[in-house]
């Protein structure tokens, strides 16, 4: 509690870490509302894409995930 | 993980705690063979999965029971979605897409239960089912198409310059998939739970006004009944895109 500047730099680490879940909501963001733009145009040609639509969030989720275990890493492991 | 408190704040939450592994019958030396409560909640998942696949559809009834029919959607489900990503030569690796999406879809809607456990939040769960994946669709490429699997890693569509760059990142993203496959799926059930306890703090914390957190809780709560069934989705059709690699059925 006596001002430990490692335990301090881990807590900021971590909340700077938590910033990049921002990225990866602004990613699956963009995806969900591409594809709403394309399935109100096209709503014939949108339940064959909903796999595709599925993929393209959890390769765009995954890099904020990575973050986020590295802000858990920092918090629980280092 | 979280064994102690760290911060020493002044509410009293331990969102973490609730991934403990204990020992089912007292002490705390944790073997290899030691029951714990992922083991009690890895047998319920399993045993929910044959009590609904078996049990289920035992009668073999021309009109579905209730049991039956959630039983027959989600074996079309999984079927089609096999075969619409990785073709029909990959529909014959269906059993294991199968077991795999069951039993993560299982655990995850367990873990939901008030008081259980979930098993797919902790990472050394997932990572085995992502290193298997991993595992098999390498064995799989390899004994299906020999050396001719590592042609995936060489772009010939590609400008020959640019060919040995994007080998390297095509190799290092091979390797990464097991990682990202598994801190996914463990990452954002681990996180949902601990956002529920986070709120449950909250409301021990605030009196009358915990009205709030509770209201905060049943509205996560919704989500996460979400998030378990597309984060076994997710895992399920990336497994299929990773074996459409090894199957090699050229689809799009």
């Amino acid at each position: 509690m006596t001002g430990d500047i490692a335990e301090m730099g881990k807590f900021i680490g971590a909340g700077l870490a938590a910033f990049g879940l921002g990225g990866a909501g602004i990613g699956v963001g963009n995806i969900v509302a591409n594809f709403l733009a394309g399935a109100l145009r096209n709503p014939s040609a949108a339940p064959g894409q909903t796999a595709n639509l599925f993929v393209g969030i959890a390769f765009a989720e995954a890099l904020g995930i990575f973050s986020f275990l590295i802000a858990l890493l920092l918090m629980f492991a280092v | 993980m979280a064994t102690e408190d760290v911060g020493g704040g002044g509410l009293a939450i331990h969102p973490m705690d609730q991934f403990i592994v204990k020992p089912l019958f007292g002490g705390d030396a944790i073997h290899w063979y030691t029951p714990t409560n992922v083991t009690l909640w890895m047998a319920i998942a399993v045993l929910s999965m044959t009590a609904l696949m078996v049990l289920g559809t035992s009668r073999r009834a021309v009109i579905p029971s209730r049991t039956q029919s959630v039983a027959e959607l989600m074996y079309g489900f999984v079927y089609n979605m096999v075969e619409d990503v990785t073709g029909h030569e990959g529909a014959k690796y269906f059993p294991y897409v199968m077991t795999l999406f069951l039993f993560i879809f299982l655990s995850n809607m367990l873990g939901l239960i008030p008081m259980s456990f979930t098993t797919t939040s902790h990472i050394a769960v997932t990572a085995t089912l992502a290193l298997m994946v991993f595992l098999a669709v390498t064995i799989i490429g390899f004994v299906r198409k020999g050396p001719a699997f590592l042609a995936m890693f060489w772009i010939s569509s590609a400008p020959l310059a640019l060919r040995p760059v994007l080998a390297l990142i095509e190799v290092i993203s091979y390797f990464v998939r097991p990682l990202s496959h598994s801190i996914r799926l463990g990452g954002n059930i681990m996180a949902g739970h601990a956002v529920i306890k986070v709120f449950a703090g909250f409301a021990g914390a605030m009196g009358i006004a915990s009205v709030v957190p509770i209201a905060a809780i049943a509205a996560m709560y919704g989500l996460e009944l979400l998030v378990a069934a597309v984060q076994a989705y997710v895992f399920t059709i990336l497994t299929c895109v990773y074996l459409r690699d090894a199957v090699g059925e050229a689809h799009h």
